[in-house]
């Protein structure tokens, strides 16, 4: 048994009293594949940014080749031999393929820069990737498989230890995934211990070796890949066990009304494939797939955030067309967006006024609400969504993610939305308000609102959902519905083998 | 071809074609003696614009420039014609003072995270604040060491002189150049300008760079204090006001991107050169009035801002549709 | 304590009564009113009427900066404003069409500004810069290179005459103080500025229109900054291309961020920007009643930007929060707040 080349154990990490990380390890072995799975908010980019130095951890050991380590900054830990590569590629465009392979420690000739051994010592460095390109030219030029390559050789020269790759395929074609694995598969053979970071599981089955998997800050385990089924590794990502889902069931028997929205062959090129989706009144429609299924894509083109490429929109009969957030508002749309701090609330402002905003956007300027109707407004919801708060002229940003999350929700209700898209609406939020949402969904689908929520806590979908859509590859896989909505039919449909696959 | 090369193509083209058509209506134009004054009388903002180039490119301005060069020239001036000190040691002191000074903007810029224009901002207040403290007036500078300097000068074919000074911002730019592209200064500046995170996470030293950019911005502008005071023979505190947006307007003219991390030094040598050929043809012309420099600028800035904006957006795009094929390597 | 009696323990207002108190403690004269051919007089009446200009841009510029942008060519636009009054007056037009048309240039002027920041999505420093360089060019081309002099009585009445005993430029200011705070807080229009400030993204999300908001946001400041600019030329019976506004929008700026309105976007109060425009007069008029040499004032204007940046900055936010912890007071920034984002700042 060959010794961990890194080891991190018992690591907590609290952001002012939220505990992002509790008591997670991860062990990497010389050459081998590692991959780090889960949901949004598991806590990978965290632990990711704990072994890198970008943050510091509160508790726990980190062990590099068996002495414990405590690195300072990202670069301190790149000295040490851990290097990332991140899916944004941290790279700097505006330079050249070999500034960016040596920038901070270009070869210097009289003082200066020597530019032709450092290109001469860029190419050889590439063509250890069977790269060659013009290492002159500015970076941009070349596209982001390329740049992630470069990336990726920059890494492994400065570190050399431990590469972590963060999410490196998800803007990647097929060849060039093949191509970025063809080049893991050398690395791993020279003994180099990757973290591969990724949500498709086909390209974690092709690649690694073994996989660990965090759900809300803890580590459900690591397994190796040889012995995980698909099913099982489902299960540890999402947080159940098949066998107990028999949860309570709401949505399944109720009986939805008329149609109100129909969207027809809506698609965006990169982003969702051609999808029809009728919405009824009084029905909740889940919609479920892993990260990067497209979920949230769907639901920037139902708001006209997005505009599609192609498809008609009709509601309640009439053709409509979304140009603008504005349009579905006054179709009666409302949109709870999945990151509440960028696109949600608007921190410096109260709560009173952040649940005003969108029935006064709605109301135009000219008509504003009076003091008192938003006084009013406020409290009523304040009161009906139990937010807590000291006070309705509290800035938002201080309340915590599930009353801020609560006030988004009542700013949509205050407009009366006949159509309201839930994108995550119990991410992040504590048990107890968790259990609020999802009554507060269900009672508005009673009183006849159409809602579509999106969510990756699989028992919610199924205690709500009147009909389940399962999202793969950025286009509708399979819909369950009535009585066929199980968690177990959700993860089966979700781990399936693509039928065809393509070589 | 790479489209960031675009501004600097479009400002040699522009200059080029200016120049023909100006020969072509005044062909005394085409001359070394014409070269030599537009060199002479820009001098000191060619040299300040270089320092300007170094804030731009690393995603800064730097609005104290102007107030600098009053104060450098003030601070010479009061140095030789009040306390009888060499030029030398007054210019050795000047530039020391300005560096400093540039030191604490940028160093302000940088550990209190405030934005570069408001800092500048107060740089420029306080630098014109002090050089009023010194002198209401002109300051004359009489010294031997003034006439000693000005009878230096290159006679080029044709009658036209490069003058100490205007040899003097052809040296500024040169190593300027050299600084800029050849050392890991330079590409520090391009790499902070071009995404000050990805900067960090690259090893690049963030701290040192923005405070070296901004004393190097600030050493400039007293030089080109020092340049002025050789040009006019004194020391004036309502010297060069509003130097700080025509620099930035000869950087960005120049095709490099005002949002930071693209552009070269020779293009603000270029863009120096379109602003004097402008006034160099207005003075030719006699009907026109000096005005339409700053409308041409303005315009030109404009056309300049904007191509940078399609530029961007392009630049977005291309390497999407590049075929990863083209270089791919073979397995 | 009554509301309104707290509202007026604003460190603003502190720094006003200060500044004030030490003219007066230098020139005991300060607060001495006298009245004279129908219109009081007195520094502090002078600090009123000279603050005015300054006053009436930092109005609009407070909306602009609200919306987290900035207008650097509002001294620019004076002159236009300035030259198209000098003009038309000089042309024999009538004194209403001569005003219509100098508010009708600023307006186009912001209208410019408020199409390349929010259609062509430039940075607000970057797009206002442009009309920074050329329009006093274009300013100049109106008036032709002269400084253009008049004397018609109506169009000096702006600048020098008074209305209840009052210079002209205080009833302006106040008045315009006025009808826009109540144009930004009887209607929903301040709400929505300052959302788009806030997050202009989430703005969008809940329905408003930032693009149509923005370029109505310049507008106004352009329309502010060409009022400044028929009474500037007024107050000198003439228009100097050149030198008329220069440098106001610094002045305008730093008002603003006296007046407790952040570069980031966001709160803001246009009653307390004129009481910031208020404040840098103040001190203008203290330094020359008071006998230090004019110029003093760039020195003053200098520690206070720097005295403002140091407080508001987040490394001095931070030590704070470690000062007094016990204060509940939640820290500027979290990590976990702050992710790796591009830095697509408003201001560089």
């Amino acid at each position: 048994m060959p010794e961990p080349v890194l080891s991190a154990a018992h690591i907590d990490k609290s952001f002012l009293d939220n505990k992002v990380l509790d008591d997670v390890g991860i062990d990497l072995m010389p050459g081998e594949i590692h991959a780090l799975l889960g949901e949004n908010g598991a806590g990978k980019s965290t632990l990711i940014k704990i072994l890198t130095g970008a943050y510091t951890h509160d508790a726990g050991t980190i062990l590099l080749d068996g002495k414990p380590v405590h690195p300072r900054d990202t670069k301190h830990a790149q000295e040490m031999g851990v290097g990332t590569v991140y899916q944004e590629v941290n790279l700097l465009p505006n330079m050249t393929v070999a500034e960016n392979l040596y920038i901070g420690r270009q070869p210097l000739k009289f003082g200066l820069v020597d530019n032709r051994k450092m290109e001469r010592d860029a190419r050889a460095l590439l063509s250890r990737y069977q790269l060659n390109v013009d290492v002159g030219s500015q970076l941009d030029t070349y596209s982001v498989a390329v740049q992630q390559i470069v990336a990726i050789a920059r890494a492994v020269d400065i570190s050399g230890k431990v590469l972590i790759l963060d999410e490196p395929t998800a803007s990647l074609d097929q060849h060039e995934v093949e191509v970025l694995f063809g080049i893991l598969q050398r690395l791993k053979a020279d003994g180099l211990a990757i973290v591969f970071i990724t949500h498709f599981l086909d390209q974690v089955y092709e690649i690694a070796d073994r996989a660990t998997v965090l759900r809300n800050g803890r580590r459900v385990g690591s397994r190796a890949m040889a012995d995980l089924p698909r099913m099982d590794l489902v299960t540890m990502m999402l947080g159940h066990a098949i066998a107990d889902t028999h949860a309570l069931r709401i949505g399944g028997g109720r009986q939805p009304g008329g149609l109100f929205a129909s969207f027809k062959d809506y698609a965006l090129a990169g982003k969702a494939a051609p999808f029809d989706l009728d919405l009824h009144e009084g029905e909740i429609v889940g919609v479920a797939g892993l990260l990067g299924s497209g979920r949230t894509e769907m639901a920037r083109l139902l708001f006209g955030i997005d505009r599609p490429d192609s498809g008609e929109l009709t509601v309640k009969g009439k053709p409509c067309k979304l140009r603008e957030p504005r349009d579905a508002i006054a179709l009666g749309f409302g949109f709870a967006p999945e990151d509440r701090k960028v696109d949600g609330i608007l921190g410096d402002l109260t709560v009173r006024e952040n649940i005003a905003i969108a029935l006064q956007a709605r109301q135009g300027w000219t008509r504003p609400l009076s003091q008192k109707a938003q006084v009013d407004l406020a409290d009523r919801f304040v009161r009906a969504l139990d937010i807590r708060t000291t006070g309705i002229e509290q800035p938002v940003k201080f309340l915590s993610g599930g009353n801020q999350q609560k006030v988004v929700l009542a700013r949509w209700l205050a407009t009366n939305p006949k159509l309201l898209i839930l994108d995550e609406p119990t991410r992040g939020i504590d048990v107890g308000a968790h259990a609020e949402i999802i009554r507060m969904i269900n009672s508005l689908c009673d009183q006849g609102m159409s809602l579509l929520v999106i969510s990756s806590e699989l028992d919610e979908i199924v205690a709500y959902s009147s009909r389940v859509l399962v999202l793969r590859d950025r286009a509708i896989s399979g819909e369950l519905r009535g009585a066929h909505i199980s968690v177990g039919a959700i993860v089966k449909m979700i781990a399936m083998q693509p039928e065809v696959q393509d070589a | 071809m790479n489209v960031r090369y675009w501004p600097l193509i479009a400002t040699i083209t522009i200059f080029v074609v200016a120049y023909a058509l100006a020969v072509m209506q005044f062909p005394a134009l085409f001359s070394t003696r014409v070269l030599g004054n537009l060199l002479t009388d820009n001098a000191f903002l060619g040299v300040a614009a270089v320092g300007m180039t170094f804030v731009i490119l690393s995603g800064g301005i730097d609005l104290s420039v102007g107030s600098v060069i009053a104060f450098s020239g003030v601070l010479v001036a009061v140095l030789i014609s009040q306390f009888g000190l060499h030029p030398l040691a007054a210019f050795a002191i000047t530039l020391f003072v300005c560096t400093c000074f540039g030191s604490t903007m940028g160093a302000m810029i940088h550990y209190l995270e405030v934005p570069a224009f408001i800092v500048t901002l107060a740089g420029m207040f306080l630098a014109r604040g002090v050089t009023f403290l010194l002198t209401q007036d002109s300051i004359p500078i009489n010294h031997a060491f003034y006439d000693w300097v000005r009878q230096f000068y290159y006679v080029m074919p044709g009658g036209g002189r490069i003058t100490f000074n205007g040899g003097l911002m052809l040296i500024v730019f040169l190593v300027g150049i050299v600084l800029a592209h050849r050392t890991r200064f330079g590409s520090y500046v391009y790499a902070l300008g071009g995404n000050a995170q990805s900067a960090a996470l690259l090893g690049v030293p963030v701290a040192r760079t923005t405070i070296g950019v901004y004393a190097v911005s600030s050493f400039l502008a007293g030089l080109s204090g020092i340049v002025y005071s050789l040009y006019t023979s004194s020391g004036y505190p309502l010297a060069a006001v509003g130097v700080e947006l025509e620099t930035i307007a000869a950087v960005v003219i120049g095709g490099t991107l005002l949002s930071g991390g693209v552009g070269f030094m020779f293009g603000t040598l270029i863009g120096i050169t379109i602003q004097g050929m402008i006034q160099t043809y207005i003075v030719f012309d006699g009907t026109l009035s000096s005005w339409w420099t700053k409308i041409v600028i303005g315009g030109l800035l404009f056309g300049f801002i904007v191509m940078q904006r399609v530029i961007v957006a392009a630049s977005k795009r291309d390497w999407r549709k590049k075929p990863y094929a083209q270089s791919a390597p073979s397995l | 304590m009554s509301r309104p009696l707290r509202s007026f323990i604003k460190p603003q207002f502190i720094a006003l009564a200060l500044i004030l108190l030490l003219n007066w403690i230098l020139f005991p004269g300060f607060f001495n009113l006298f009245f004279r051919d129908g219109r009081l007089y007195g520094s502090l009446i002078d600090v009123l009427n000279r603050g005015a200009p300054v006053a009436i841009l930092a109005i609009g510029m407070t909306a602009v900066i609200a919306t987290r942008g900035i207008d650097l060519s509002v001294g620019a636009v004076m002159a236009i404003a300035g030259a198209v009054a000098a003009t038309m007056v000089g042309d024999g037009h009538p004194l209403f069409l001569v005003i219509m048309a100098a508010l009708a240039a600023g307006l186009v002027c912001g209208l410019w500004n408020g199409s390349l920041v929010a259609l062509l999505g430039l940075q607000p420093i970057i797009a206002t810069l442009i009309l920074m360089v050329a329009g006093r060019g274009i300013a100049q081309t109106i008036t032709e290179g002269f400084i253009v002099t008049f004397n018609d009585p109506g169009l000096i009445f702006m600048g020098s005459g008074s209305i209840l005993g009052l210079p002209t430029p205080i009833i302006i200011m106040v008045t315009l103080a006025a009808l826009a705070t109540a144009a930004f807080r009887l209607t929903a229009l301040g709400l929505f500025v300052e959302a788009i400030g806030v997050n202009r993204s989430a703005s969008t999300y809940a329905g408003l229109r930032s693009r149509a908001l923005l370029i109505g946001v310049y507008t106004f400041a352009g329309f502010c900054a060409a009022i400044s600019g028929i009474i500037a030329a007024a107050d000198i019976r003439g228009a100097d291309a050149n030198n008329v506004g220069l440098w106001l929008e610094l002045d305008a700026i730093l008002a603003v961020v006296i007046g407790g309105t952040s570069l980031m976007g966001g709160r803001f109060s246009i009653p307390m920007s004129v009481v910031g425009a208020l404040i840098i007069q103040a001190m203008n008029t203290g330094i020359l009643v008071s006998g230090f040499p004019p110029e003093f004032n760039l020195l003053v204007k200098a520690a206070l930007i720097i005295v403002i940046l140091v407080v508001q900055s987040p490394l001095a936010g931070r030590i704070w929060y470690f000062i007094a912890p016990s204060r509940k007071r939640p820290p500027p920034s979290s990590p976990a707040e702050t992710p790796a984002t591009s830095t697509e700042g408003t201001l560089k």
